[in-house]
């Protein structure tokens, strides 16, 4: 468990070097992320050493982002405003966000895989 | 024995109270959800957020001292994103059959989220710093902060919205695509974590593991695709 948090922390922190260092705007721990798949093409028998704590880190992500839900509560007097205007757009946008992708997505296997048959 | 008034002014300086606090609300509100089978309405971040919420309100607690407790849960965001790497590599060679998908997917569901939020915000007549705040909300936290505060956004409105964002993605998505009856997890899971980052892909995870890796994977490409097109979208619609 250690060793694996340990590797997660390491390609963490070398993500926020690089991304710091060259002014990326992408976060540290997305590029830690690439790090670490860069990692498992080099090893892949890694894979099998960091599945136990990495499966109990993604079994529980909702939990980690209660911290920041309970910000919102905190936070929402910034809402009170335009709050109810507010929450329709985020609803409308985000199902038609989904929608967009869904259909992208089914689209173009269809064609990718006739073409390909 | 000390008095009750004591022992409290002495466990609100500790982190300890707080974050045992959450572990034992989101313990609650998992196991809720779980003994109803994980109904999207059930949503986990929300019930937690709706049981913590009144105890803050109770003892007078503002968000800087719960914050000093819950931070060392929030840190973990960091190390589960890293994390996300192994259901990616698990499934590397669907991915590298289905990339054209994937690409197209991505542009199609980052255009739309950042575009029609925007244009719903000026449809709706919303103040532009609201409308800039506005515009980054699907893509994950510290990426939204920075675009929002880049193009002259309120970071803090910008951050509300984006968990807002997630939890809605979370709670619609299931019902959505079950009314659309798209069955292929990869497309059910890659369009939640376009639109609805790291809490879409917590409840990818929690309906099917490739629905969780094709979210993981989207809601880190679109943390790259939005930096790049929120400001020029901005430029093209405001």
């Amino acid at each position: 468990m250690l060793q694996t948090l340990g590797l997660l922390l390491g390609c963490q922190l070398l993500g926020e070097i690089t991304v710091r260092g060259f002014g990326l705007s992408i976060p540290g721990p997305v590029l830690g992320l690439v790090l670490l798949v860069l990692l498992l093409g080099a090893i892949p028998a890694l894979a099998e050493r960091l599945r136990p704590t990495t499966m109990i880190i993604l079994a529980n992500l909702s939990f980690l982002f209660v911290p920041a839900g309970v910000g919102v509560i905190s936070n929402f007097a910034v809402l009170t405003q335009d709050g109810i205007v507010l929450l329709v757009i985020l609803i409308l946008s985000t199902v038609l966000s989904m929608l967009a992708a869904v259909g992208t997505f089914i689209g173009v296997r269809h064609v990718t895989e006739r073409w390909t048959a | 024995m000390t008095d009750v008034a004591s022992l409290w002014s002495y466990l609100a300086t500790t982190p300890l109270i707080w974050l045992t606090t959450t572990i034992l609300a989101y313990l609650v509100a998992d196991g809720v959800a779980r003994r109803l089978g994980n109904p999207p309405w059930a949503n986990p971040v929300l019930m937690s957020v709706l049981l913590i919420a009144p105890v803050l309100w109770l003892t007078q607690t503002d968000y800087k001292t719960y914050f000093e407790g819950a931070q060392f849960i929030h840190f973990l965001l960091g190390p589960a994103t890293v994390a996300l790497a192994l259901p990616l590599w698990d499934n590397r060679d669907t991915i590298r059959a289905s990339v054209a998908p994937i690409l197209l997917a991505l542009i199609a569901g980052s255009f739309v989220a950042a575009g029609s939020a925007i244009l719903l915000a000026r449809a709706f007549g919303l103040p532009m710093e609201v409308l800039l705040s506005l515009a980054p909300k699907s893509t994950t936290a510290p990426v939204a902060l920075g675009i929002s505060e880049a193009i002259g956004g309120v970071p803090a409105l910008t951050a509300v919205l984006v968990i807002l964002t997630g939890i809605i993605g979370a709670v619609t998505v299931t019902p959505l695509m079950n009314m659309l009856r798209i069955t292929d997890w990869r497309a059910r899971g890659f369009a939640v974590g376009v639109a609805a980052h790291g809490i879409g892909t917590a409840r990818a995870f929690q309906v099917n593991p490739v629905a969780g890796a094709y979210a993981g994977i989207a809601m880190a490409m679109n943390a790259l695709l939005t930096s790049l097109i929120v400001p020029l979208l901005v430029r093209w619609l405001v």
